[in-house]
């Protein structure tokens, strides 16, 4: 267990921002830089970059899944230092899954070994890494969280973000039924199986509402998207965001808080 | 077993729109769940019991030929018989055989799933016996002409005003109200049945390989009477369900009734070493174990999925699953439901008839941090996903379409250069940017249309982070 102080943090660090950040929700990607940069540490975004290869790996596709992994391997492979990803799932890959997915690909499989000793979640590296549980932001919302499958049982993490939000000034955190319940998001299973996956939404959504917040926090897209395009269908009025721009002095969310 | 894609979908559709059982589901959040959860917190070391468990059974089945020999020559030592069964059919015809051979009439049967499996119970009444189930849950499922619902609670979808039902039907009597009343009610028509049965089907929640012995796991005693009052015992087990030594069978029931029901133990746990010995005044004459493969070989043949055979039938996974809890038992269309049972089922039955029901997961992993001898189910799931899509040898075995192969073909495209993701991108940001409200859409077109059913789909973002990183950049170092 690293327990960091301000003397050994590391002068630089990649970026991992996936796919989904990438195309979908860029602002995740510009609060993790601001809190890293904050810090003084440099951030790279490696510029080839796309997908770990998640979405066809989890649909059985893993020949399709083998290159673009392979491909991520590459890319990289090219960096040193550690990688932050704000993404339980997508890490959870890398450190977990490839395993599977190289299976009889002795080369990328012992890559991917190595590979996986340097990546690390967002809320992990700064807890875990960085030796950081208070990012000093100060703030003025009721929010609620919800513990994304991937970072709360593939990788374990839980303790980080819960004491990262506890240290945030002006931010209230109220209990939710079953937050640690899948928001049926699930990949392809959110389109393969609409309904199953809906039913389990609303489950989720209707124990977001009573909590009464304004605001869910979440630590992964994926399940971000899913559970804000579902409270938007439902007409609810409660913002979903990545705990990452909570985690942001800067961003809008906290800045739009405060006004 | 006929649970297709569209099956399971169908089923699941029903079960969702039934208000009655989604309340019903419920109870194995409220009810099962927590109680494990609560029994497992009372656990000092369950961590470690959990370990120990995995450790046991994979050596138990790593070994599995070494131990099923030793379990054999011992329960035939004790003055039992011993019949491996290829299939259920073949378990079938042994016990029909019993029957036919002993003039048997009334069978009486403790849960078993693998008999459930077999089909034992349509089969022994093709030829005009009576089977009756006396695990109650399986009673009234007997009663209402279903299938279990859930492996340890089989009855959980029925409300009490349907039992009272189904008892006053069978028994041409008053109909009760109350659930102590209706458990009255059954007990006394299950205990004419228990003392004119012939013979007994009993399951195995475990077998102990050193001492021939095996291991019924009961709330209710009717293990114990259908264990010691009919004048043939006959029990069905699965080839996977043994221990080594005794040591390693309190391990076991440990780690079992605590995941189950939240017990410490349950209210009876029944050992049986065999027949009646000459000086011995209770216990059947004669003593059969039929012991099961069905399929289980393909299991311990792959390496990737051989840990589905160290399931000890808990039924923990399903209790933790978001997706039991929504699409019910009976959706999953064979024995087993949920979690396992979408790994086990396929491989069983053969793959093509099951092959999605790997798909019917959300991947959450809740039935892997539940599993008391720690399978890792999602990755089960995930390496039969592949295997049904691209990875079996067979092409009779794939499942997967034309249209999903070329969609992850176009995918893998995309993501093979960065160019080409902009591209992506930059092409999605253009086709939305008319219907979009707020940065959301309400229709997006296949392959991905099933997520607005429901739900608002975000549009592209203006820029893509690669991009709007890139640009930060450049103004900040012009500065």
């Amino acid at each position: 267990m690293d327990n960091g102080n301000a003397n050994e943090l590391p002068a630089k660090v990649n970026l991992f921002v996936t796919c989904l950040v990438d195309q979908f929700a860029p602002n995740v990607g510009m609060s993790v830089v601001n809190i890293l940069e904050a810090r003084g540490i440099e951030v790279h975004f490696p510029p080839d970059q796309t997908c770990c290869g998640q979405p066809a790996f989890n649909s059985g596709f893993r020949n399709d899944a083998r290159p673009v992994a392979s491909r991520f391997l590459d890319v990289f492979e090219a960096t040193e230092g550690p990688i932050v990803c704000p993404s339980g799932s997508c890490v959870a890959m890398v450190r977990n899954f490839y395993e599977d997915l190289f299976r009889g690909h002795p080369n990328e499989l012992v890559r991917a070994q190595q590979l996986s000793e340097r990546i690390y979640e967002f809320t992990e590296f700064i807890v875990d890494v960085l030796g950081i549980e208070d990012l000093e932001v100060d703030t003025n919302i009721d929010a609620t969280y919800h513990r994304c499958c991937h970072l709360l049982r593939e990788l374990h993490i839980d303790e980080q973000p819960t004491s990262l939000l506890k240290n945030v000034e002006g931010l209230t955190v109220k209990p939710m039924e079953r937050n640690e319940v899948c928001c049926g998001f699930g990949g392809a299973f959110s389109v393969k199986m609409s309904d199953v996956s809906t039913a389990m939404l609303n489950e989720k959504l209707d124990n977001v509402v009573a909590t009464g917040a304004s605001t869910l926090i979440a630590g992964d897209t994926g399940c971000i998207m899913h559970m804000q395009g579902g409270l938007r269908r439902r007409g609810e009025d409660v913002q979903v965001v990545h705990i990452a721009e909570l985690l942001d002095a800067e961003s809008d969310l906290n800045r739009a808080s405060k006004s | 077993m006929k649970s297709t894609t569209k099956e399971f979908r169908n089923a699941a559709s029903r079960a969702l729109a039934d208000v009655r059982l989604q309340e019903a589901h419920e109870v194995v959040y409220n009810g099962f769940h927590k109680a494990r959860l609560s029994a497992a917190g009372d656990t000092d070391d369950w961590e470690a019991q959990r370990t120990l468990g995995k450790a046991i059974k994979d050596h138990t089945i790593a070994n599995l030929d070494y131990y099923l020999d030793m379990l054999a020559t011992n329960v035939e030592k004790n003055g039992g018989n011993v019949y491996f069964a290829r299939d259920g059919e073949d378990a079938n015809a042994y016990i029909r055989g019993i029957a036919t051979k002993n003039d048997v009439s009334t069978v009486i049967k403790s849960k078993s799933m693998v008999s459930e499996e077999m089909g034992l119970n349509h089969v022994l009444e093709a030829d005009g016996i009576e089977v009756v189930e006396t695990d109650l849950g399986e009673y009234i499922v007997q009663l209402a002409g279903e299938a279990p619902y859930h492996i340890i609670a089989p009855a959980i979808h029925k409300t009490k005003a349907q039992v009272a039902d189904l008892l006053a039907e069978e028994s041409r009597s008053e109909r009760r109200e109350t659930a102590k009343e209706l458990t009255r009610q059954a007990r006394e028509m299950l205990r004419e049945v228990f003392q004119r049965a012939d013979l007994s089907v009993t399951g195995a929640n475990f077998a102990v390989a050193e001492t021939g012995s095996i291991v019924l796991v009961t709330n209710e005693g009717n293990g114990r009477m259908a264990t010691s009052m009919p004048r043939i015992h006959v029990a069905a087990m699965g080839m996977e369900k043994l221990v080594p030594s005794a040591a390693d069978l309190s391990a076991m029931l440990r780690i079992l009734i605590r995941s189950a029901t939240g017990q410490r133990i349950s209210a009876y746990v029944t050992m049986v070493n065999g027949p009646r010995a000459h000086d011995e005044e209770d216990g059947p004459e004669e003593f059969h174990l039929v012991i099961m493969n069905n399929g289980r070989d393909r299991l311990l043949r792959d390496e990737s999925l051989r840990e589905a055979l160290n399931c000890i039938r808990c039924g923990a996974c399903m209790n933790s699953c978001p997706v039991y809890r929504k699409v019910g038992g009976h959706s999953y269309g064979w024995v087993y439901p949920g979690p396992i049972g979408s790994i086990v089922s396929p491989v069983l039955t053969g793959l093509k008839d099951g092959a999605k029901l790997p798909a019917a997961s959300s991947l959450c992993g809740a039935c892997h941090e539940a599993c008391p001898v720690k399978i890792n189910i999602p990755r089960m799931l995930l390496e039969l996903r592949s295997q049904t899509a691209q990875g079996d040898p067979d092409p009779q075995q794939r499942a997967s379409g034309i249209g999903e192969r070329m969609t992850w073909k176009a995918w893998r495209q995309g993501m093979m250069s960065r160019s080409r993701f902009e591209a992506g991108s930059s092409v999605g940001k253009i086709a939305t940017a008319p219907l979009k409200r707020d940065g959301w859409l309400r229709k997006v077109p296949p392959p991905i249309s099933g997520w607005t059913e429901s739900r608002d789909f975000p549009a592209p973002a203006a820029k893509t982070f690669g991009k709007m990183f890139a640009e930060r950049n450049k103004a900040k170092n012009g500065r």
